[in-house]
């Protein structure tokens, strides 16, 4: 018998472990609408299976935990057993000798808690209050509810006119949407139980690029009805989009001398080129909507014409001033925030960085793109800071990335002091706190704290904000209520107490996504159409391929590539390459088909029309 | 067309067929428990599932097309376990209980397990208990979880036919069930009553209120005088229930059968139908003459569950219905009042019971306004097609040797027209009739209104315009209320105009009712039945509802003339005396 010995995984536990990896992949792919109490009830069982049995409230409480979250599912509890679950998790969070038992416990309490009316509804009336509306995860988590399935199908097909027509019934911004959404339609994609998430924006962006139709779907009969929109973004001209489809005569308010909003004057080329770009609005303006470039309302012509000349006006101002940090030396020459340089940029004012030490505060989207803009400007080095740790932030892992590998230098758990300026009132350097990352906040977020220590001096040139985005929504006030910087529009976009007022995007919700613009713009149609009395259908009129009658073996997802580095860091051009065709068959084909295959076929698949 | 091989037999079939399509085509049953064509081909239930040489896994035949070289096995080992194994685990939820459920024989469960020869189940049983169970035993409408299989084909007829979603999905993971939609209690629901969910159900998960017993207890009754009518479309159905062809059980066996049973009178009532269309047809000319029906038309009144649709889903429009009631309270009405005259009876002695094809007549009989006495209800009981088909198995009754025989009298005799009110645009065929004559004081060729006949509907619809005596009378009829709803909607944005409209909520009227007899095959019979029912008008003697000699005796002996005072206070109601829940979250 040796006295020590290599521990090496037996096969079950080889095997074990790539079951835990399934399950949380699985966990990752859960459909939206699911019944709250079951989904408790089968994590504590997997706790419950941790338990190394040496103490009593883990080992027996557990236990009869999970019988008594039954009872409650088979509706033989009565409503002292909600109680009952609640003491016996309080004790168990209390007297657990370890995490195995205490979190356990405490997910049960906060589910309790958290969702007691449908544990009461289940007692009460053996009905859980959750069901899967949208049975389709992509389609359900998609804020313009685009059918994903219809148009990966059709590309799978080779019908790529097809695919971007079906696109365009929910979001007339495919092409934009191709390289820049954050697809939020990729999260709970049920291939993720297979292997990973279909690159359904990937995907996209191959449809756009191949498609080439360019003639919108013949508008409906003049209905004499006018329609102003104030802001030509993604959500102003989504809406003018529909609702010039339904026949309406648009027009379209922009302060800007080109359409597009944060399309373009917010998101850098190499991200987006403005062809591409052009390429929607082209499309979108085709179905004959007047535009009114370089006019403000409230500038140029009062907000009250407006509301007088139109039989509906929809504000979609987006979210285009800049929040400022309040530290010392923020107004010196040097100092930008970064709305104000990328929207310089798209409007042809550049400026010159060539051999500056550049710092960029933030930890965003915003953030990264002024950071990677910086570098395309010819700064020296660039610099990011940051309150807490690069896992917190909240650009997208792949933007980060990107960034780090163009060159920058993402400084962590420092935050802004002041800004230090030489004699003349230029910015020498600036100055952070180190901060500590600590315990998390309400927010679900682990806080940065001070870390009281010296403070930390970071010499620069340059000092640019991006900290976030507010709306101006002064020429507004006068109408519509603004509360914290937004404007209060009901979810059907309506102003309450006006006319027939709308509002959404960005100037309701505060800064998100384009895909949420987009959304926002068809709600905001739809009742437009429907106050002024008529029930136009928007629809597609796209026959869908039958699905394949077995799925792809598991399989990687493909992933877009970057040019090689040294070819794009010192221009504006277009990073990302599209997929090739032989990539966009493996990964159409990747598809899972939810429209055909599981709930989805039980209410038809698809919404063909709205 | 798609070249492909099933069992190694080569069938070509065009292209878009189903695999399941394909293989009945070659004469190859593949069995099937969810799917129900074009409503629900949803491969729930995975026993349709076939192999396809070079797929991976087993493929559903039921929603799958065919494609060109496939080679097809429905009846290899990995198939029989499959269908066996899955049979099985719909049996482990199932109430298994055959001998006491309604639809035993007629199981769509049971036969496709017997078929398989499943004797044992391996999994242990795993019913629902507890608060999952509960379901009102007094709504008309019975739903027993324990025997719901989850073919969900219940939500898709309500949604799709009925355009009234009660049905949905309830929860999820291992306790989805089905359940009255948008939490609400079935007795708070909008549901029409038309039964069409019991019709489509594969099991006996879903059926009428049982009411068998106290039509046995009625029948017992030394107290009470039991009074019966059989309306017209159970006729061509009833003889179904006992394995026999559509149409082939007279009325005749069936007034035979009642008797037997115990029934002191039996009545049809197609003559109350007679004389609803001359309450119906006088008051159609009343409000055209009164300019009524320049905006909107007048709606039939005699399906009770279009009442109850029309109630729920468009309250603002309760005034456009018909007043006149429906054939069988109007029965009930002259059941306990004129009759009990002339037959010397205190209203109370009678125990008036109807046989209906229908589920939603339960629920009108017990509507306010439909007691013209104070001895209770007009019709005290309302039996379905199928309950009546339980009696008279109770009574080991062999209707094959059965002798006809006549309704009793005086309100024995119907007419041709009446007889047709069980079909889709009989009501308005038998109205047109007779206000043709009204109008123009000469009878029009019985066939003169032909064109309302029949199911196929352009946009969901029939409609044709009659020329009563110069004055023109644009009529539409829908049947299923998908239908109704597309109608009401065309005619409220002014896409349409008519003056007159009959709606039936069962696809195919009366004939396809929610309470007609169902064989398990589902094979929709209300055309065949529709047919029956012309046919017995086609040789009736009577062809006109205001030549039944029963109806005119009665408008000589006691109501003068339709639309009298006396016949609107026994014949016609208020529909406002009632409300629906219109409670839709």
């Amino acid at each position: 018998m040796s006295r020590l010995s290599i521990e090496t995984p037996g096969h079950a536990q080889t095997v074990v472990e790539g079951l835990y990896r399934d399950v949380e992949r699985r966990i990752s792919a859960s459909p939206p609408g699911l019944c709250p109490v079951d989904m408790a009830l089968s994590f504590l069982r997997l706790c419950h299976a941790q338990t190394c049995g040496k103490c009593v409230p883990c080992r027996i409480g557990l236990g009869q935990l999970t019988s008594l979250l039954e009872q409650v599912l088979d509706s033989t509890a009565e409503p002292e057993t909600i109680d009952l679950i609640e003491k016996t998790a309080r004790v168990i969070l209390d007297t657990a000798d370890c995490a195995i038992g205490y979190e356990a416990a405490r997910m049960v309490l906060q589910g309790v808690q958290g969702f007691r009316d449908d544990y009461l509804s289940h007692v009460e009336s053996g009905r859980c209050l959750f069901g899967l509306n949208q049975p389709v995860p992509c389609v359900a988590l998609c804020p313009a509810g685009v059918d994903i399935p219809g148009y990966i199908a059709l590309v799978r097909a080779g019908r790529y006119d097809d695919a971007v027509r079906l696109i365009r019934k929910d979001n007339p911004f495919p092409t934009v949407c191709g390289y820049v959404c954050e697809h939020p339609c990729e999260a709970r994609c049920r291939r993720r139980m297979v292997d990973d998430a279909v690159n359904i924006c990937g995907i996209k962006r191959f449809a756009c690029d191949h498609a080439t139709n360019t003639t919108p779907p013949p508008c409906a009969p003049a209905t004499g009805k006018r329609i102003a929109i104030i802001g030509g973004g993604p959500c102003g001209l989504s809406a003018a989009y529909f609702l010039a489809l339904m026949g309406h005569s648009v027009d379209v308010y922009d302060q800007r001398p080109q359409l597009g909003g944060m399309l373009r004057y917010g998101i850098p080329d190499y991200r987006l080129p403005v062809d591409r770009l052009d390429a929607d609005i082209n499309f979108i303006l085709s179905t004959g909507i007047t535009v009114h470039t370089n006019t403000a309302i409230g500038r140029d012509i009062p907000f009250t014409e407006i509301e007088n000349q139109y039989d509906a006006v929809y504000i979609a101002i987006g979210a285009h001033n800049d929040k400022k940090l309040g530290i010392d030396g923020e107004s010196s020459p040097g100092v930008y925030s970064a709305v104000q340089l990328l929207r310089d940029i798209g409007e042809g004012r550049i400026p010159d960085f060539q051999n500056k030490r550049v710092c960029v505060i933030g930890g965003g989207n915003v953030s990264m793109d002024a950071t990677r803009t910086a570098i395309r400007l010819g700064a020296q080095h660039v610099t990011c800071v940051y309150r807490r740790r690069v896992t917190d932030m909240t650009a997208l892992a792949e933007e980060i990335e990107d960034a780090q590998s163009e060159g920058c230098q993402i400084l962590p758990l420092q935050a802004p002091d002041h800004i230090e300026t030489d004699e003349n009132g230029r910015v020498t350097a600036l100055w952070t706190r180190p901060q500590i990352i600590s315990e998390y906040g309400a927010d679900g977020r682990p806080r940065p704290k001070d870390a009281q220590q010296p403070r930390f001096r970071i010499p620069c040139d340059i000092v640019i904000v991006a900290i976030g985005q507010a709306i101006d929504a002064k020429p507004f006030e006068q109408v519509t209520p603004v509360v914290r910087g937004k404007i209060q529009a009901e979810s059907d976009a309506f102003v309450p107490n006006t006319p027939h007022v709308f509002a959404g995007g960005d100037a309701v919700t505060g800064p998100a996504t384009v895909i949420r613009a987009v959304a926002a713009g068809k709600v905001a149609a739809a009742n437009i159409d429907q106050h002024l009395g008529f029930h136009h259908v928007i629809t597609a009129d796209v026959e869908i391929p039958p699905a394949h009658l077995t799925n792809s073996p598991a399989c990687g997802r493909v992933e877009l590539r970057n040019r090689p580095l040294a070819e794009c860091i010192d221009n504006f051009d277009l990073v990302k390459c599209g997929m090739s065709e032989e990539e966009a068959q493996q990964e159409t084909s990747r598809c899972l088909r939810c429209d055909h295959f599981g709930y989805g076929i039980f209410k038809g698949g698809r919404t063909s029309k709205w | 067309m798609v070249n492909l091989t099933i069992n190694n037999t080569p069938v070509a079939v065009p292209e878009g067929t189903t695999i399941l399509d394909a293989a009945a085509s070659a004469g190859i049953e593949i069995p099937s428990l969810c799917y129900l064509k074009d409503i629900n081909e949803i491969s729930a239930c995975r026993v349709c599932c076939v192999e396809v040489e070079g797929e991976g896994k087993l493929v559903p035949s039921c929603n799958n097309v065919v494609r060109e070289g496939m080679v097809i096995h429905t009846n290899s080992p990995r198939v029989r376990e499959a269908r066996r194994t899955n049979v099985e685990l719909i049996l482990s939820q199932h109430d298994n209980k055959c001998a006491t459920c309604v639809r035993s024989g007629t199981c769509q469960l049971q036969k496709v397990a017997t078929d398989l020869g499943v004797l044992t189940i391996p999994y242990p049983a795993d019913l629902a208990q507890g608060k999952k169970t509960n379901w009102t035993t007094t709504f008309p409408l019975y739903r027993d979880v324990n025997k719901c299989i989850k073919c969900m084909r219940c939500v898709q007829v309500c949604d799709k036919v009925q355009s009234l979603s009660v049905w949905d999905v309830s929860g999820s993971g291992s306790r989805t069930t089905i359940d009255v939609s948008g939490h609400r209690f079935i007795k708070e629901a909008d549901c029409s009553l038309c039964g069409q969910c019991i019709t489509h159900c594969p099991t006996g998960a879903l059926r009428e209120r049982d009411d068998t017993a106290r039509a046995f207890a009625a029948l017992a009754d030394p107290h009470k005088v039991t009074v019966v009518q059989i309306a017209p479309a159970v006729r061509a159905a009833w003889g179904e229930a006992f394995g026999q062809q559509t149409g082939s059980a007279t009325i005749g066996q069936l007034i035979t059968a009642l008797r037997k049973m115990g029934a002191e009178y039996v009545f049809d009532t197609t003559f109350s139908a007679d004389l609803t269309i001359m309450e119906e047809g006088t008051e159609l000319l009343h409000r055209l003459q009164a300019g009524d029906l320049t905006e909107l038309p007048m709606f039939t009144s005699c399906c009770p569950g279009w009442v109850r649709f029309l109630k729920s889903q468009y309250p603002e429009l309760t005034g456009r219905l018909s007043t006149s009631k429906s054939p069988q309270q109007m029965f009930g009405a002259v059941c306990k009042t004129w009759l009990a005259e002339r037959l010397s009876l205190a209203p109370e002695q009678i125990f008036s019971i109807s046989i209906m094809p229908c589920v939603a007549k339960k629920a009108e009989c017990e509507l306010p306004g439909m007691q013209s006495t104070d001895a209770g209800p007009d019709v005290d009981l309302v039996l379905t097609t199928r309950e009546f088909a339980r009696l008279v198995r109770a009574e080991h009754i062999d209707i094959s040797t059965l002798p006809e025989s006549e309704p009793d009298s005086p309100l024995g005799p119907g007419s041709g027209a009446g007889v047709i009110f069980g079909a889709t645009g009989g009501v308005m065929e038998a109205a047109l009739r007779s206000a043709y004559f009204l109008a123009a004081g000469r009878n029009p060729a019985a066939d003169a209104f032909h064109e309302v006949r029949g199911t196929f509907a352009y946009r969901g619809w029939r409609e044709a315009c009659f020329d009563l005596n110069g004055t023109p009378v644009r009529c539409a009829v829908a049947n299923g209320l998908a239908n109704a709803r597309h109608l009401i909607e065309a005619l409220l944005r002014g896409d349409v105009h008519y003056e007159f409209v009959e709606v039936m909520a069962c696809p195919g009227g009366c004939a396809g009712g929610g309470g007609q007899p169902i064989d398990g095959s589902d094979r929709e019979k209300a055309v065949d039945r529709g047919d029956v029912l012309y046919q017995l008008d086609a040789c009736a003697d009577i062809r006109f509802s205001h030549e039944n000699p029963a109806v005119q005796a009665l408008y000589r002996e006691s109501l003068g003339t339709p639309c009298s005072e006396q016949a609107e206070h026994l014949l016609h109601c208020d529909h406002f005396a009632w409300e629906m829940p219109h409670n839709r979250s």
